[in-house]
């Protein structure tokens, strides 16, 4: 017991530390009053966008963290306090930035998570690094984020853009698919897709293969059919999508209406949609990040928890934010402090988490990103699918297991990053 | 760049405005005749695509084309009776204020009610594949929402022209107070009308599920290539309205082959040209009551 109150004292201690850094006063410090009115359970801020077009990913990410949570308080909390989750709808960065200071300075919360939108994780990686709390990306893509605009306290479970198209790349080019090719692309027009385009006709040209064209396409496209229409014309060996959302359902859906015999894949994909469009919408083979099918016990226990509780199987945006707050949770317990620098010493140290895969993961010490396998998957024949979630057949994890983690990582050069 | 290439994208082009034809006319008979911008119109659309979702699940896909828009259309009547017609005589602001809340509630119940996450809607078995006529191809539900939009456009323009209903919207549209005076009740004419139009939205949202899918924002997405033609058309322009849908179908399609970055402001660059030209839009006739 007396052990238990000490460390709920150090705790207190240290979170009012953190308010004299946030400039509440350091006359603060001596008060008893003060330290019993910290609060008792440990808090983690969370941050998504619930509305808007990234909402249904969202809503995924959201429930998974509350799972997480709940279960670490089934099991006795952290450190003997309870944790609670406190959850904000981050409808663009400039909200997302007011949401951090209500989070961080009304909340008191000791570490951050979530996200999808990468201008949304960008204003919250920089708030964070203000206020040094720990803030865990589980779902922006954008490569800068971890190279150009890294900085000490952001981390990254989400893979970014390069770590997909090196997916599906490496997997591209063991099946010869790349030399000497003449691949058809199509671009969403804005940050994230111009960012995808560049890593993927990157990873194209350097292995022999060409970009015969490249379409920029506005965001919010509804109809594909005279896109449709220019590939039929332009005969590729391969057709590469760097859209995603709405747009990536509405081609694909539409792409399979024409049935035009060129291959599919794409630059990044998340679930959501793909199951939104239906199985027999769809085509091509794709990367994930991680899927509810995969085989490990750990993962198929998790899937069966949230399917248990939400009716539903867990998407990649659930994996993301579940094992965020494990991450978390688990660099707290093991720093025994609620001090965000020492959470920092501990990730960059190497330390290990069981994420639900194969392989656990790590976070790389230079740019933050958390190695870790992905795995490249097909669209099965609507026959073989058992229910309206099932609607990939696993064909291997990339990096293949006697393979470095590193191989679909951006290289120091692709990405540099230096943290001040 | 051979001339076939150009001719199968305008070709297309035509396809695609099809459907919008059906959603602008919808909004263009409420406007003549209420005087209504219904700034819902694109919630009525996506009403007519989750419906469908239901429907199709116990009746298939037909059944859902037949009873959603109908469903649709009496949602409206309801709002009509119960919101809408109070408005008529006042300020055109409160109106507008009215549906652009209406919208706003309308995607978010849509959220509470089937979620946030979209639902997978595929093309009918019936009408899968495609047809290829020498170099064309063209696929065989594009072809049939063709067919739907042209029997509806056609059904519409009968009612209004051919029919004594029609010639009370018609003098309805042009002088509310002399209809009036001649004895005639126009309210339930307004709510027919109301009703026709979003029924209309109703049924492009049904039409597009299978193509775009079905998500909550799929409504407020639309709107605004609704208003578009509209504006293009020109108000009070039965006609207008059909060429414009018609007319951005084939300008986007274009676009789209030469210079993909502009394809969705394409429509826009038709507008201002169009207005520069025809300050009332391409058909527009002089309304004495809106000058």
């Amino acid at each position: 017991m007396t052990s238990e109150r000490d460390d709920r004292t150090q705790l207190s201690r240290r979170d009012l530390l953190k308010t004299v850094a946030a400039g509440a006063g350091a006359a603060a410090l001596g008060f008893p009053a003060v330290v019993r009115s910290q609060p008792d359970a440990i808090r983690i801020g969370h941050l998504t966008p619930r509305t808007g077009f990234l909402g249904q990913l969202g809503e995924y990410g959201l429930n998974a963290a509350m799972l997480a949570v709940e279960e670490a308080n089934a099991a006795g909390g952290v450190l003997g306090r309870k944790v609670e989750l406190i959850a904000e709808d981050s409808v663009n960065p400039g909200v997302a930035v007011t949401k951090v200071q209500k989070l961080v300075e009304r909340d008191r919360v000791l570490g951050l998570l979530g996200e999808i939108s990468s201008a949304s994780a960008l204003a919250i990686g920089e708030q964070a690094n203000r206020y040094k709390v720990v803030y865990i990306n589980t779902g922006a893509n954008s490569d800068e984020l971890r190279g150009k605009n890294c900085n000490r306290f952001m981390f990254h479970v989400e893979g970014c853009n390069t770590m997909y198209t090196k997916t599906i790349g490496q997997w591209q080019k063991s099946k010869n698919l790349i030399r000497g090719a003449k691949w058809y692309m199509l671009t969403a027009d804005y940050a994230f897709g111009h960012d995808l385009f560049r890593v993927s006709s990157r990873f194209l040209t350097e292995n022999g293969g060409t970009v015969m064209a490249n379409d920029m396409v506005p965001t919010n496209t509804p109809d594909y059919s005279a896109y449709i229409l220019k590939i039929r014309q332009a005969k590729p060996d391969f057709v590469y999508i760097n859209l995603a959302g709405t747009d990536q359902t509405s081609f694909l859906k539409q792409y399979k209406e024409f049935n035009l015999s060129f291959p599919l894949a794409g630059g990044v994909m998340d679930t959501v949609p793909f199951w939104a469009a239906g199985v027999d919408s769809l085509s091509g083979h794709w990367q994930s990040l991680w899927y509810h099918g995969l085989t490990m016990p750990a993962a198929q226990a998790f899937t069966k928890r949230f399917s248990d509780k939400y009716g539903k199987p867990p998407d990649n945006q659930a994996w993301g934010d579940y094992v965020g707050v494990k991450i978390l949770l688990q660099a707290m317990a093991e720093t025994k402090s609620s001090e965000g620098a020492k959470w920092v010493a501990y990730f960059e140290k190497g330390a290990t988490f069981d994420i639900l895969k194969g392989r656990k993961g790590s976070f790389r010490e230079w740019d933050h990103q958390l190695l870790q396998e992905m795995y490249v998957v097909r669209v099965k024949d609507k026959k073989d699918a058992k229910d309206k979630w099932d609607i990939f057949e696993l064909i291997q994890p990339a990096p293949a297991a006697s393979e470095s983690l590193e191989l679909i990582q951006p290289t120091k050069q692709e990405n540099p990053c230096t943290m001040a | 760049m051979p001339l076939f290439v150009i001719l199968e994208h305008m070709a297309n082009g035509l396809l695609v405005g099809s459907y919008y034809v059906v959603l602008a006319l919808g909004l263009s008979l409420i406007f003549s005749l209420g005087g209504v911008v219904n700034l819902a119109h694109g919630a009525f659309y996506a009403l007519g695509a989750y419906l469908a979702w239901e429907v199709q699940r116990r009746l298939g896909f037909f059944g859902a084309l037949a009873l959603s828009p109908l469903g649709v259309a009496a949602i409206g009547v309801v709002i009509e009776r119960l919101c809408l017609r109070r408005l008529y005589r006042e300020d055109p602001g409160l109106a507008l204020l009215f549906t652009f809340g209406l919208a706003m509630a309308a995607e978010q119940s849509l959220r509470l009610v089937w979620g946030a996450t979209g639902l997978p809607f595929g093309i009918p078995e019936a009408l899968r594949g495609q047809i290829f006529l020498g170099d064309f191809i063209y696929s065989r539900y594009r072809l049939a929402v063709l067919a739907v939009s042209a029997v509806a456009v056609l059904g519409c323009w009968l009612l209004l022209n051919k029919t004594s209903f029609g010639l009370v919207v018609r003098a309805g549209t042009r002088d509310p107070e002399m209809v009036r005076a001649l004895g005639i009740a126009l309210s339930p004419v307004l709510t027919a009308i109301f009703a026709l139009g979003v029924g209309l939205a109703g049924l492009a949202g049904v039409m597009s599920a299978p193509l775009a899918g079905v998500q909550p924002a799929m409504g407020t997405e639309i709107l605004t290539a609704a208003f578009v033609i509209v504006v293009i058309g020109g108000l009070g322009s039965f006609w207008g309205v059909v060429y414009a849908g018609l007319l951005v179908g084939v300008v986007r399609g274009l676009t789209v082959l030469f210079y993909p970055p502009a394809a969705e402001a394409s429509m826009y660059a038709l507008m201002v040209l169009v207005l520069l030209v025809r300050p009332r839009g391409l058909m527009g006739e002089r309304f004495e009551r809106f000058e």
